[in-house]
């Protein structure tokens, strides 16, 4: 695959003044950050949750509590990609039970790895609430899912590929539109 | 009836004559050996180019009948026989009944004579069911015909039965074939005892199980005068001994198959159950200690120890699955590939181990091409290639790991008393 | 990376890459087994059949579980190899499984090489659970995962293996494995039960438990089973646990923070005593739960994804 960049949805500018906001939001709307837990989704909702946590740190003076989940055991495509995706470990060092969890992932598309993260959740106890913040929703949902936060929406073509790169992993904050050459 | 082999390079060991002649057969014997004969009415065989031997003689085979057709009749095995190039054949007595009395060795004789495509010279047991207990008819036998007496595939382990079995035998000139296998020391072992039935998690069979019983033969051949013919040798340590029984002139002849000089146990990786063989493929050093006693002379003889199987006996776990392969057909090909081309042996010297020594200790008036023998006749095209596949196979055997083998020399003609019955891979019957 | 392959049917062919994916993918799977919902539905509407032609509750039972936190369908079939021998092949039964749907084949057998029958009549994955005396790579599997769990690797360790070698699959298998990781493998054992040539996998042999246990950071004690002594290859059970019986006095020659393993079932004041059996040093309970974690691992990385072996490009 040859991926070429056709558009910039956000520069590093853009993501920090977006989760800046997603932060205020989520004190907002539940009222301070009393149970509040962010659980980010592996890969790139990791840091984007730890960043998150940075930010409430800096309005609230609060730590909120993070965990990192891995949702490949709940895919529901398994059996229709060729080779089986290295599972890494979920690590979630609260109790679940009557948590606010705020499930943080980058893009928002077609649903389904927010619903394998529903799964995964429940699986571990009975949270109050689930939430979810991502940084780009670009549409195209096939299941009846929606995020409570969002960075930017941005309409695509399904053709499109949306990526987003972080510090953390990626030497650089962006997100963008890419099309494949190949 | 007149055949006449035209051209062939012969190859007869027993008159000393290497060389490009024409071959004249009539009313079933050798008639001419010359340069350019001519005959009218005879059927020609051209064989320019192609060796012309005395018909081979397998001196180990198992014909399954009677009892166990279904793994291989006497029509059957024959035929193997005749692809392979093989003018005669001894059939072991572990039938299904034993070949114990002369009833059975004339039930074979005519068997063969009725429905068999080469000769058929019967083995007779040693033992009354080959139980290891009491001595069989082996006088009637061989007034019936048996040119030798084995309980193969059932040891006798009982060393006075043994002794006993050669001083009789020895009284009718009869050999004694030995199956050397001391049943205690196999110790349900299904392959070679080393590093590979440690790999493999399967029961070993030390070379001792072997060892131990060539060694009792060859004392009590010499205790006895008796001739001992040991069967299958698998390992270095009977090379050896039989080297030095020979030495000390005690009267013992020794055979290899082609399995045991071309394959190690290493080929019983992945479970192939066509590699399970009694006495086991051995390790590489055996292989090269056998192939240095056929160069050496201290094997005389190559046999096949052909034994089939059916399919379905076959295609279980190994542990389960009996002993055996099929080697008439593929002996000959293997015995260029791993003797004649490396240079281990010359034409002649197979010759003599696969015709000319099978039918002195068996005391059969073949093996030669001199004027007036029997007209069987083997013609090898040494450089015919054919990949190996079992299920072209004459034989019921279809148990051969050598499936899908190319290999470089095989027969193109057998004449058995004057009658053609293989031509161009094909049979003619 | 995936387990590129259609079948587990030993440790001798497994790369260490291989083993290093199945003990990583285990420890997300030991997780689960931890929870109070310890099920994730990664292998709904796949079918895992346990064939078992020996008796073995605790394998069976761990791929039963395994096969059920994973939410496939598991089926046991237990049936003795007597009736087998005389009945249907292993190769017809194969075949009725897989047209019942099969996706995976669990099988345990007494003789060699049946997994590997089984393998070339399959499109299913075969896992072997224990072959004759062959190979038992679930258990090394789950000994080496152990083993790092606790040490934190297996390279340069010092793995000492008692008991009667020539009989145990276990003992095969963790040769293997061990060996490509990197540990250094010693094997102890009566000489009448020390396979020929065993030395040629790279491990050093010792009659001595004495000598064999100094200094080692894991004994790994094997099941004597009286059968052995029936067919003479040891005088008799007193002696057999007087001169090899993994005691507190030999542990203490062993490193002081030696790890003491068992496959079970154990005979206790046989092979090991019951103090070692129950000592702080025993993992033998932790075995048993990282069973079944790693057979999770191996269910996920054979038959989780797609088919890998058909598909082409």
């Amino acid at each position: 695959m040859a991926l070429q960049e056709k558009a910039i949805i956000l520069d590093d500018n853009g993501i920090r003044r977006a989760l800046t906001r997603i932060a205020h939001e989520i004190i907002e709307k539940n009222k301070g950050v009393d149970n509040v837990v962010l659980i980010g989704i592996r890969r790139r909702g990791v840091p984007l949750a730890e960043r998150l946590a940075g930010k409430i740190r800096e309005i609230e003076g609060r730590e909120v509590p993070i965990g990192v989940l891995d949702i490949t055991l709940y895919r529901d495509d398994l059996t229709t990609i060729t080779h089986q995706p290295v599972i890494h470990k979920t690590e979630i060092p609260f109790a679940v039970d009557n948590k606010i969890i705020v499930l943080v992932d980058d893009v928002l598309f077609t649903g389904r790895t927010v619903r394998a993260a529903l799964d995964a959740i429940i699986d571990l106890g009975r949270p109050r609430a689930i939430q979810l913040a991502v940084l780009v929703d670009r549409g195209h949902r096939e299941l009846p899912i929606r995020a409570d936060y969002v960075g930017k929406n941005v309409p695509t073509s399904r053709k499109e590929i949306v990526s987003v790169y972080l510090a953390e992993l990626d030497k650089q904050d962006k997100a963008v539109i890419e099309v494949d050459t190949a | 009836m007149k055949l006449l082999v035209k051209g062939g390079k012969i190859i007869d060991p027993a008159n000393n004559f290497f060389q490009v002649a024409d071959i004249l057969v009539r009313d079933g014997k050798i008639a001419a050996v010359a340069r350019n004969i001519e005959a009218d009415n005879a059927e020609i065989i051209e064989a320019k180019g192609k060796l012309v031997m005395p018909g081979l003689i397998d001196m180990h085979v198992h014909l399954r009948e009677p009892g166990l057709e279904a793994k291989e009749t006497i029509a059957t095995g024959t035929r193997a026989a005749a692809m392979g190039g093989f003018t005669a054949v001894a059939c072991m007595p572990n039938t299904k009944p034993v070949v114990d009395n002369r009833a059975l060795v004339e039930f074979i004789k005519s068997r063969a004579a009725s429905e068999g495509a080469v000769h058929v010279f019967p083995i007779g047991a040693i033992t009354k069911g080959s139980e290891g207990i009491e001595l069989a008819e082996i006088g009637d036998m061989k007034l019936a015909g048996a040119v030798a007496v084995s309980d193969d595939g059932r040891p006798v382990m009982n060393a006075q039965v043994m002794r006993l079995a050669m001083q009789y035998a020895q009284m009718f000139d009869l050999p004694v074939i030995s199956h050397c296998e001391d049943t205690s020391l196999v110790a349900e072992g299904v392959m070679h005892e080393g590093y590979h039935s440690t790999v493999f998690g399967l029961k070993g069979i030390t070379s001792a199980a072997e060892e131990v019983m060539v060694a009792r033969d060859i004392i009590l051949a010499e205790l006895t005068g008796a001739r001992v013919h040991i069967a299958h040798v698998s390992t270095a340590g009977s090379v050896e001994l039989i080297r030095m029984a020979k030495r000390k002139g005690i009267k013992v002849s020794a055979e290899a198959t082609p399995h045991h000089f071309t394959l190690t146990d290493e080929a019983v990786g992945n479970y192939d159950t066509s590699t399970k063989v009694n006495p086991p493929l051995r390790g590489a050093g055996d292989v090269r200690a056998v192939k240095d006693g056929l160069r050496d002379g201290t094997i005389d003889v190559i046999a096949t120890d052909h034994a089939p199987h059916t399919v379905e006996e076959k295609d279980v776990e190994y542990q389960y699955a009996p002993f055996g392969m099929v080697g008439l057909e593929t002996a000959v090909g293997l015995a260029f590939r791993e003797l004649v081309r490396p240079g281990i042996l010359s034409v002649e010297e197979l010759v003599m181990k696969i015709s000319c020594n099978p039918a002195r200790i068996l005391g059969l008036n073949k093996g030669h091409l001199g004027r007036g023998a029997d007209a069987d006749i083997t013609i090898v095209d040494p450089d015919l290639k054919e990949t190996v596949d079992v299920n072209k196979f004459a034989s019921k055997g279809k148990n051969s790991p050598f499936h899908g083998w190319e290999l470089i020399g095989l027969p193109v003609v057998t004449v058995v008393g004057g009658r053609i019955v293989m031509r161009d891979r094909k049979l003619v019957l | 990376m995936g387990l590129n392959r259609k079948d587990l049917l030993g440790m001798q062919d497994l790369t260490a890459e291989e083993i290093q994916l199945i003990l990583e993918t285990a420890e997300p799977m030991k997780d689960i087994i931890r929870r109070q919902i310890k099920k994730v539905p990664t292998l709904r509407g796949k079918v895992v059949i346990n064939l078992f032609y020996e008796p073995s509750t605790r394998t069976r039972t761990s791929f039963e579980l395994a096969g059920k936190y994973m939410s496939a369908d598991t089926i046991n079939i237990s049936t003795s190899t007597s009736s087998v021998v005389k009945g249907e092949t292993l190769q017809d039964t194969a075949k009725t499984l897989e047209v019942m749907g099969a996706d995976v084949v669990v099988i345990r057998h007494s003789a060699a090489g049946a997994p590997h029958i089984l393998s070339k009549h399959l499109s299913a994955s075969v896992i072997n659970a224990g072959d004759g005396f062959h190979e038992h790579p679930t258990q090394a599997l789950l000994d080496m995962f152990t083993i790092k769990e606790k040490k934190g690797r297996i390279a340069g360790l010092k793995v000492a293996i008692v008991g009667d070698i020539l009989h145990s699959r276990v003992a095969r298998s963790n040769i293997w494995g061990l060996a490509r990781m990197g540990a250094e493998v010693r094997v102890i054992g009566p000489a009448t039960l020390v396979p020929p040539e065993i030395e040629k996998l790279g491990v050093t042999i010792y009659t001595s438990v004495e000598e064999g246990v100094r200094d080692a950071d894991v004994i790994m004690v094997l099941r004597i089973q009286l059968e052995r002594q029936q067919k003479g290859l040891f005088p008799t059970i007193r002696e057999y646990a007087r001169l090899y019986g993994i005691t507190a006095e030999r542990v203490s020659l062993a490193r002081p923070d030696v790890m003491i393993m068992h496959p079970g079932p154990m005979n206790r004041g046989v092979e090991i005593a019951p103090e070692v059996a129950d000592s702080m040093q025993s993992v033998i309970n932790e075995q048993v739960t990282n069973g079944v974690a790693v057979r999770m691992a191996l269910l996920y990385l054979l038959a989780g994804g797609g088919n890998p072996h058909e598909t082409v490009g």
